[in-house]
């Protein structure tokens, strides 16, 4: 391998892969360097016997049909030059928001969602209106953006506490990495990604998004280095110069784009930065379960695509300092798309977990645990389906560790640190986070991140 | 130096490949390009980028603006052709 790069690229997840895209594209000596053996990151795969899963995925949001302008979408295929047709994308039935005697159904379509609120909420419909102009207007994607509490914003357009609560509910579980409250921007990027624009999952899962990414990067003949964990980064007079992978090579470069995290890149440095005690590491992680059913979810009557649910007025969006807390939580149902070319019914379940308490059990205590969250994932099918199932075909859960051991991220924390850098920078010159930590996340987002921060950073004079 | 022809040939399969999922077939030259494809900003310094390397051609950012149609395009960037 050569040992000298213009951008060294830390992570394969789908910020890292599609900054790699643009920075080949445009002829930068780049290189991606993956600590794991297959690429995706976060939102990756695996095989068991024959069936193959995906670690993450329920949908993709941002879903605008073909054609439409100016959306994340079309922004992300044309600058990754990939066409519409080719995400072979499947767009959501419906979801729906159930708390206790109150259920809202939404589709991609924001005009259902309205005459639901409209219907169980009617002193409402014109505050959601006027929220919903506001976002539209809201530059959520200013680099220079700095915090400010979406509750207290939302709040002045929204005045029913149990609305407030349903309409955060999908928002925070899907992207927050505040507790209790988030980031107003963060709010405007997440409600416009899935009640403007909406759900779809592209047919064959998330190896159809990884493989289209994969082959791109090889047509521009850059091949992603695995099993290459950074270990150390290194500067002169305050400048990225090199990195040392944990096998001791040592790569020269001029920048770094990192999708590591925040911390997690920081403490790559062998001495302290001054911003190290201001990056705060996240807290918020989940339990997943994947049930492979003996019959589709609609023959159980589950017509919905996404179910989120909690079980009081409150939506409490936090780390339970608990193993996991059954109170609320994501049922996905990937044969509910609008096309079904699962050969098997399956469902999965989020739940809010807490990773100190996963990280403290003992091997046989480990697995009993997670047999306790399979079973809560069934009461949860139970509860919300009206059915038991009959007969389960396989099973599986992941926990906070496992996304540590995966990723490598601090906390087993999906969506990284409530400190966001925004523009990318951080205090060493040439050293740029991309991906969660830069503050665009889930697929959608984490490409939209490494095609900005590479453009940014690296492609713009 | 090449024909104004030869030029636009060149500038629509850039336009093409950029704004790629739009049809560029019934472009009118006259009118501004991103009136009539999906192109902001992002994929218009991708045409300067792809100007660059395709052809050498360095357009400075107070040129962005001759970019506009392909009218504008043609005139500007036919001289650089060379
Ligand atoms: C269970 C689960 C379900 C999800 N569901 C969805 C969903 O349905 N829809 C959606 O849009 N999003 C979903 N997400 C979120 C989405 O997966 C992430 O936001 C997104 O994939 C983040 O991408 P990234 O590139 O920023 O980071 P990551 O995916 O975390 O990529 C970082 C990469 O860097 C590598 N790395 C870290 N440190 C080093 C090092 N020192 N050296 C070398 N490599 C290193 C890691 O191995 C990893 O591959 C889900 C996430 C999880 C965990």
């Amino acid at each position: 391998m050569e040992k000298d790069f213009d951008v060294v690229i830390i992570g394969a997840g789908m910020s890292g892969l599609a900054a790699g895209i643009r920075l080949a594209m445009f002829d930068q000596k780049v290189c991606i360097l993956e600590s794991h053996s297959i690429p995706g990151g976060l939102n990756s795969y695996y095989q068991r016997g024959k069936r193959k899963f995906d670690v993450g995925l329920h949908a993709m949001t941002n879903w605008t049909p073909k054609g439409t302008k100016g959306k994340p979408l079309s922004k992300i295929m044309k600058q990754l030059r990939i066409p519409y047709d080719e995400f072979q994308l499947v767009p959501q039935k419906q979801s729906s928001i159930r708390f206790p005697n109150h259920k809202l159904t939404f589709t991609n379509n924001i005009q259902d969602l309205l005459d639901e609120v409209q219907c169980h909420f009617p002193n409402e419909i014109d505050g959601l209106i006027n929220l919903i102009t506001y976002i539209e207007g809201y530059n959520d994607t200013d680099l220079t953006s700095i915090y400010s509490s979406a509750k207290d914003v939302v709040s002045t357009f929204i005045k029913d506490k149990i609305l407030l609560n349903m309409i955060f509910c999908p928002l925070m579980i899907y992207g927050s990495a505040w507790e209790h409250d988030m980031d107003f921007s963060q709010f405007a990027i997440m409600f416009k990604s899935i009640f403007l624009e909406g759900f779809s999952r592209p047919t064959g899962g998330v190896r159809t998004i990884i493989d289209l990414l994969s082959k791109k990067l090889k047509q521009q003949g850059l091949l992603v280095q695995y099993k290459s964990q950074v270990q150390q980064l290194h500067k002169v007079d305050n400048k990225i110069s090199a990195i040392t992978l944990k096998n001791g090579d040592r790569i020269r470069c001029r920048k770094i784009l990192s999708s590591a995290g925040y911390r997690e890149t920081l403490n790559l440095f062998e001495e302290k930065l001054k911003e190290d005690k201001k990056v705060i590491i996240g807290k918020m992680s989940f339990t997943e379960s994947i049930l492979i059913l003996d019959k589709k979810p609609c023959e159980y009557g589950i017509e919905d695509t996404i179910i989120f649910t909690n079980d009081s007025h409150e939506y409490n969006y936090r780390n339970p300092n608990t193993l996991f807390d059954t109170t609320s939580s994501v049922l996905c149902f990937p044969n509910n798309f609008i096309k079904d070319e699962e050969d098997e019914g399956i469902f999965r379940a989020t739940m809010m977990a807490d990773y100190d308490c996963w990280n403290k059990l003992e091997k046989d205590q480990y697995k009993q645990e997670k047999l306790n969250v399979l079973e809560s994932s069934k009461a949860l099918f139970l509860k919300h389906s009206g059915s038991e199932i009959k007969d389960l075909l396989f099973s599986d859960v992941f926990t906070p560790t496992t996304v540590k051991k995966y990723t490598k991220h601090e906390n087993g924390c999906v969506y990284g640190s409530p400190t966001k850098t925004r523009d990318g920078t951080t205090s060493v010159e040439g050293l740029y986070l991309m991906g969660t930590d830069q503050g665009f996340l889930g697929i959608i987002g984490a490409m939209l991140s490494g095609i900005s921060m590479a453009n940014y950073h690296c492609l713009r004079n | 130096m090449l024909s104004t022809t030869e030029v636009r040939t060149h500038v629509l399969s850039i336009i093409e490949d950029v704004a790629l999922d739009d049809d560029v077939s019934q472009l009118q030259d006259s009118i501004a390009l991103r009136d009539q494809l999906d192109l902001d900003s992002m994929d218009f310094l991708d045409i300067v980028m792809e100007l660059k390397k395709r052809h050498q051609i360095d357009v400075p950012k107070e040129d962005y603006g001759q970019l506009e149609s392909m009218d504008s395009c043609v005139e500007y960037l036919t001289p650089k052709f060379s």
